[in-house]
């Protein structure tokens, strides 16, 4: 009995999903972590703006103005309340948010996951996925790149030795080289004197390291610079997260071989096709997409400069 | 009114109609605004949900925590001071708690206390800077805002190696003054709307079946009680005429026998004890504290209070005027998301409804009051 009346449910709520199915201009809510300072977010409101354009559907963007996470917890309170076909979000502390994203999961919001979190709180806050770079993936595809390469061992600088999400970056290039991290990564700390000095020691104890990884603008810059003192630039094998601009003229010079970009177009423009495209048709894709890493080489770099701030 | 016999002619007392004394309380502004603020997204905004239970339960507990940080605030901008230091010592405190409760492992209920107890006390510091050097409090608490801050990003750093710390609502289980910040009362009322169609349920998940909101939180129970406390302190005691008097012209305050320092002393640190108020709820309900919390909320707090029908050189204003403002910019805030108003101009509304509301209060005020 109650099975019949759960099936009926069911197929009540098909046929009004057959009938929602007909009318265009769903409404989805974006809502991130960032401050209004933040420029990298740009990118995401562009590019969520664009799918919003290609698949007639509304987007809005929310962010809390000061960056403050229990102003984001009630933005997502809000926009649940707002009734929109779907929220996208990011789960930038699981404690503050995990109650807000839960409870407009289970009031009847599809949610998408981006840019922060992890696949498991995804599911169990009972997000339909997440879309964005799952750290230890970008250094394991890194690593099996360079292995292609002939790379067998490698210097990991690691500017935030104490943020895990780093140092997973290591681990997974590590496995992708299929060697031990062991000590190949090196607290490098923040300050580019200090970087610079370590990466030249370290390269100076250990000549035959074969290959240079950089987890950011932070270490990259100093890092650069250490190679073109020593006289291994564009000899040694480079390659580093992020984008930035000395990054950018480096690929250019050829002393980086290449750039992991986790891009964050498709963090934005993703979940709204794939909501949207949910409501119409009921199709999902069967997994997490991760955005990056996506491989940015020299003969890449035209687009990249041309959408830098865009799109990029 | 009308059968008072005149026996007594003072001349110093003067009749004044209601009508007109009903136009001279500094609440005046507050409750045009709020009526218009409703009209207003009565209009635009009826359908969008903003209304709907939990919509309203939305935008009260925005309003009921600017009310927290109003009421303090308003006292204290009577009393002819400022508290710059508001938004850092939210972030002060609540992570303070996280330190004592998760870090250092101690009973939630005592790391509650020890924090009100620090709080207090850098309040009473921030008084007695003040009073005691004569230095603007506009500078010292800024200097508080700066101090604050950077122990609020310094410690967790130190000790956890990290800007937010959690698991504070493992630890909060259970405790009796927790629940008393954290939790939510008439339960069983809302479950019985919930049942009778009155709000709406969940649809799916652990929860389906119950309402969507099931309870008035805490924080809105603190708001409207300080609310209360601080209007019957401020019109129905002596104190509050100190209050007044300290804030009007502290010389001749002075001059008449009113502990003007001790007063003001004791502002600053009500105004620490709603921050501390408002980073308690925040920190019981979200479990977890972090470096950024509290981010310009002193200007927040500032805001709800002008437009609340204070002026900001001291001496005149009113708590439910406050507290009328904290609802204005809860709901203006909240509302313009509902009305489906772009989020990078919000704080352009926000600016000119703030501008808006300071000129019609002056307006007002100096037609009926005759001051130029």
């Amino acid at each position: 009995m109650k099975m019949m009346k759960g099936l009926l449910l069911a197929a009540g709520a098909a046929l009004m999903g057959a009938a929602a199915a007909q009318a265009e201009g769903e409404r989805y809510v974006l809502v991130s972590h960032a401050p209004d300072s933040d420029s990298w977010w740009n990118t995401i409101k562009n590019s969520i703006a664009l799918a919003g354009e290609q698949m007639n559907v509304e987007v809005e963007y929310r962010n809390p103005p000061t960056g403050d996470l229990a102003d984001m917890a009630r933005i997502i309170e809000q926009a649940a309340a707002s009734g929109p076909d779907g929220i996208i979000t990011t789960i930038a502390d699981y404690d503050v948010l995990s109650g807000p994203i839960r409870s407009a999961v289970d009031s009847g919001v599809d949610v998408v996951i981006m840019n922060t979190g992890t696949p498991e709180q995804t599911r169990e806050l009972g997000a339909l996925m997440y879309v964005g770079q799952p750290e230890y993936d970008a250094g394991l595809a890194a690593g099996q790149r360079a292995k292609d390469d002939g790379i067998t061992n490698f210097l990991c600088v690691n500017h935030t030795i104490q943020q895990p999400s780093l140092g997973e970056r290591c681990q997974g290039f590590a496995d992708g080289l299929g060697v031990e991290l062991g000590n190949q990564m090196i607290d490098a700390g923040q300050d580019p004197a200090e970087i610079k000095n370590r990466v030249m020691a370290y390269l100076n104890a250990n000549p035959d390291t074969e290959a240079v990884l950089t987890l950011g603008p932070v270490s990259a810059d100093p890092t650069i610079q250490a190679l073109e003192e020593n006289g291994m630039a564009g000899d040694i094998y480079f390659g580093t997260f992020d984008l930035g601009e000395n990054i950018v003229q480096a690929i250019k010079d050829g002393i980086i071989n290449w750039g992991i970009d986790q891009q964050p177009f498709l963090q934005g423009y993703l979940p709204v096709v794939i909501l949207t495209n949910y409501h119409r048709y009921g199709v999902l894709p069967g997994n997490n997409i991760n955005s990056g890493p996506g491989f940015i080489t020299a003969e890449a770099l035209d687009k990249v400069e041309e959408f830098a701030g865009e799109y990029r | 009114m009308s059968d008072t016999p005149q026996v007594v002619q003072d001349e110093r007392v003067k009749r004044i109609s209601p009508f007109r004394r009903a136009l001279i309380r500094p609440e005046l502004g507050g409750i045009v605004g709020t009526v218009a603020v409703f009209v207003f997204f009565g209009l635009f905004a009826y359908d969008s949900g903003m209304f709907n239970s939990q919509g309203v339960m939305n935008w009260s507990v925005v309003s009921a925590q600017f009310m927290i940080i109003a009421v303090g605030a308003c006292l204290l901008m009577i009393a002819g001071e400022f508290d710059l230091s508001v938004g850092s010592m939210i972030g002060f405190a609540g992570m303070m708690i996280a330190i004592f409760g998760v870090t250092m492992g101690w009973p939630i209920w005592i790391a509650i206390l020890v924090t009100f107890a620090l709080c207090l006390g850098i309040g009473a510091l921030n008084g007695f800077i003040v009073v005691r050097t004569g230095l603007p409090s506009f500078i010292v608490t800024l200097a508080f805002l700066f101090i604050l801050r950077g122990f609020t990003i310094f410690l967790p750093q130190v000790i956890e190696r990290k800007t937010i710390i959690g698991g504070i609502g493992e630890a909060a289980e259970g405790d009796w003054l927790a629940a008393l910040f954290g939790g939510k009362i008439l339960g069983g009322l809302f479950r019985w709307l919930g049942e009778i169609g009155a709000i709406e349920t969940f649809s799916r998940g652990t929860r389906q079946g119950e309402p969507v909101v099931d309870g008035i939180p805490m924080l809105i129970v603190w708001a409207l009680g300080l609310v209360l406390v601080g209007q019957i302190l401020l019109t129905r005691t002596r104190f509050g005429n100190w209050i007044f008097a300290a804030g009007g012209d502290a010389e001749s305050a002075r001059n008449s026998g009113v502990p003007v320092n001790r007063v003001k002393i004791l502002m600053f640190m009500f105004s620490a004890f709603c921050a501390t108020v408002f980073a308690t709820s925040q920190v019981m309900e979200f479990g977890s504290a972090g470096a950024d919390r509290g981010l310009l909320k002193e200007f927040e707090a500032i805001i709800a209070v002008v437009i609340g029908g204070a002026l900001l050189t001291g001496g005149y204003g009113s708590v439910i005027g406050a507290a009328l403002g904290a609802l204005i910019f809860g709901v203006v805030q909240q509302g313009l998301f509902f009305a489906g108003v772009e989020s990078s101009l919000f704080r352009v509304f926000l600016g000119v409804i703030l501008l808006f509301a300071v000129i019609l209060n002056t307006y007002i005020r100096r037609i009926i009051t005759g001051e130029r």
